[in-house]
């Protein structure tokens, strides 16, 4: 359930549209970023605010990959592989930290496709932020980083987190 | 576009920076209302406002010669000219869902310069009479998201924003709308489908946007890149702008350059140059003292080049490079390879993202693209067949029944489906051989 300020930010979102309908897409990132992740109860939710159904709301957000519809703890990692990664070492970062934290329950490693930031590659997100020119080592630094709080992450879905 | 053009003359070897001066002369705070403001933003817009005549914009632009930067280049003026006259409500969606393998040109302007494309925007949105711009960013820019939401507080609370601007009585809202991690949604029926909270698959067209887009009203979709430009244009004036560049190439463009060179990043380059002194002079050439065995000028949805000196002394204008070399500048990515990869590799790499990436809709592509990646997974590691690269040409022709012909031919609703067979395509008329020696062993026992 949305908090009572995310309650808010619900309706000033959907007054945003002329049509309720569009804005799904924000309320789910608004939910994934209050609860880390996407609960069949938070799309109930999101259909009464977009005037549709809940499966409608689930049909829609099982499109959209950056919607996690299972908890995956605290910190979203997402490596690039695709083909300037993939020749600078993506492939081995990947792996690495697959490993690595293979039985984190905090850390959510996933392979993704190009980030938009193969200038700096190989390149990954944390909750989205940018983290480039990495190597297997300095990767695993900056995730142990955010998990020690040195870093400051944003919501599982790259927003603010509004308690 | 096979239409005959001119060998241009080759321009000199250096940037020419218009649309990207402000943050790369500014790398730390050009993205702030203070700066922005200081270093001339909303300038145009307010001239705009002074002068109250759309047609100005419009003669500007059109003069310009500016076509989308967002890989179909079609002009911008000619679009708003199609527009239809039926009392309906008119959008101006902006795509900022780069996507596209390699492309990272517009995440330098959208978090490096907001208040550039929000005056873009304004013009824009003033130009086609619309009153609520959306700005549809891919949902991994939450930077991007988060410097624009910003900018445009900014810029409200200064009055260049909201209603009634500046006194004019015409108001425009920009709305910042995030993707969730759809490569389709870039395509622009798909991306207007998201914007209306539906899965981002794309439509049938015609009808096209400009007639039938958002909330079934027309609907002007552009490229970050393009937008940005409008308001250089209106101040440096049109006929200057299409002054730069070559034949109906004018003007600068952004190319995002990566892969195996010295100097990766993003560049301005006027139209003109060889492709050999963008890769070479501008890029810095190839890292370690390796060679340059491929590279992709336009993206990961067109052909290949290698490096030959027929590729590298082609020079860089939309039309030119199409007509000649059978590929385009696309995006303005440009991929580089060095001598130790493995185009299969690459070529692999393409297709697990395309088949990753199909929306689903079309049966061509959302069954070819499983298969090409299939085949090409065991090709690129060490498992290949004798006749695998005629089976990937097979799998091709059912998506795009001329596979070697550019641009693609399609079976499918949208580019998606025959983007892969570029790949493929480029196999076949550049590394057949190492291929087939790569496959001739047949699967190791």
């Amino acid at each position: 359930m949305f908090t009572e300020a995310n309650k808010k930010r619900a309706v000033e979102i959907v007054a945003q549209y002329p049509k309720a309908h569009s804005a799904i897409l924000p309320l789910a990132h608004l939910a994934q970023d209050q609860d880390g992740w996407l609960s069949l109860d938070a799309m109930d939710e999101i259909a009464d605010y977009c005037d549709t159904t809940a499966a409608d709301v689930q049909g829609v957000c099982s499109f959209y990959t950056m919607y996690k519809r299972r908890p995956c703890g605290n910190f979203v990692v997402s490596v690039c592989t695709n083909v300037t990664c993939l020749v600078v070492g993506g492939p081995e970062v990947l792996e690495h930290l697959e490993h690595k934290y293979a039985n984190d329950n905090d850390v959510f490693v996933e392979e993704v496709e190009c980030l938009a930031a193969c200038g700096n590659a190989p390149s990954m997100q944390v909750n989205y932020e940018y983290h480039e020119h990495l190597t297997p080592e300095s990767a695993e630094q900056v995730v142990e980083d955010y998990k020690a709080g040195r870093l400051v992450a944003r919501g599982v879905s790259g927003g603010a987190v509004h308690a | 576009m096979s239409e005959a053009v001119e060998t241009p003359a080759r321009k000199e070897v250096r940037e020419t920076l218009i649309v990207s001066r402000r943050v790369r002369e500014f790398p730390d705070d050009a993205h702030t209302f203070e700066r922005a403001t200081s270093d001339g933003a909303y300038e145009i817009w307010k001239e705009v406002l002074r002068r109250a005549d759309v047609q100005w914009i419009h003669d500007e632009v059109k003069a310009s010669g500016l076509r989308g930067r967002g890989g179909a280049n079609f002009p911008t003026a000619i679009k708003w000219e199609s527009l239809p006259d039926n009392g309906l409500p008119r959008h101006l969606v902006i795509n900022g869902d780069e996507g596209e393998p390699s492309t990272f040109k517009d995440r330098l302007l959208i978090e490096g310069d907001p208040h550039a494309l929000i005056e873009g925007v304004c013009i824009e949105a003033y130009r086609i009479g619309s009153h609520r711009a959306f700005i549809y960013l891919r949902g991994e820019f939450a930077l991007g998201a988060d410097r624009i939401e910003q900018a445009v507080h900014d810029a409200r609370a200064a009055g260049y924003v909201g209603s009634n601007i500046l006194g004019s009585g015409f108001d425009v809202e920009i709305v910042v709308h995030r993707g969730a991690g759809a490569y389709i949604c870039g395509e622009e029926s798909a991306l207007i489908e998201s914007l209306e909270g539906k899965r981002g698959m794309p439509r049938i067209k015609p009808p096209l946007p400009i007639h039938v887009g958002l909330y079934s009203e027309p609907t002007v979709v552009n490229n970050v890149e393009t937008v940005c430009t409008i308001p250089h244009i209106l101040k440096m004036g049109g006929a200057q702008y299409a002054n730069l560049g070559v034949n109906r190439s004018t003007g600068t463009r952004l190319a995002a350059i990566s892969g195996h060179v010295n100097n990766p990043g993003v560049y301005e380059l006027e139209f003109g140059m060889t492709l050999r002194d963008i890769i070479f002079g501008i890029a810095g050439g190839i890292r370690g003292d390796k060679q340059l065995k491929f590279f992709l000028p336009g993206g990961a949805s067109f052909q290949w080049l290698i490096a030959s000196d027929e590729h590298l002394d082609q020079v860089y204008d939309i039309d030119d490079i199409s007509a000649k070399l059978g590929t385009t500048l696309g995006s303005g990515a440009i991929m580089v390879y060095d001598e130790d990869t493995d185009p299969l590799l690459v070529a692999w790499r393409l297709a697990k993202f395309y088949a990753h990436e199909s929306c689903g809709k079309c049966t061509p592509c959302r069954e070819g693209s499983g298969w090409l990646e299939k085949v090409l997974y065991r090709m690129s590691h060490g498992q290949g067949r004798p006749n695998d690269m005629d089976a990937l040409l097979d799998i091709s022709a059912g998506i795009s029944p001329d596979v070697m012909k550019a641009p693609f031919t399609q079976t499918t609703i949208c580019p998606l489906g025959p983007s892969p067979v570029s790949a493929i395509a480029s196999l076949q008329k550049y590394f057949r051989a190492e291929v087939e020696a790569a496959c001739a062993a047949g699967v190791p026992a």
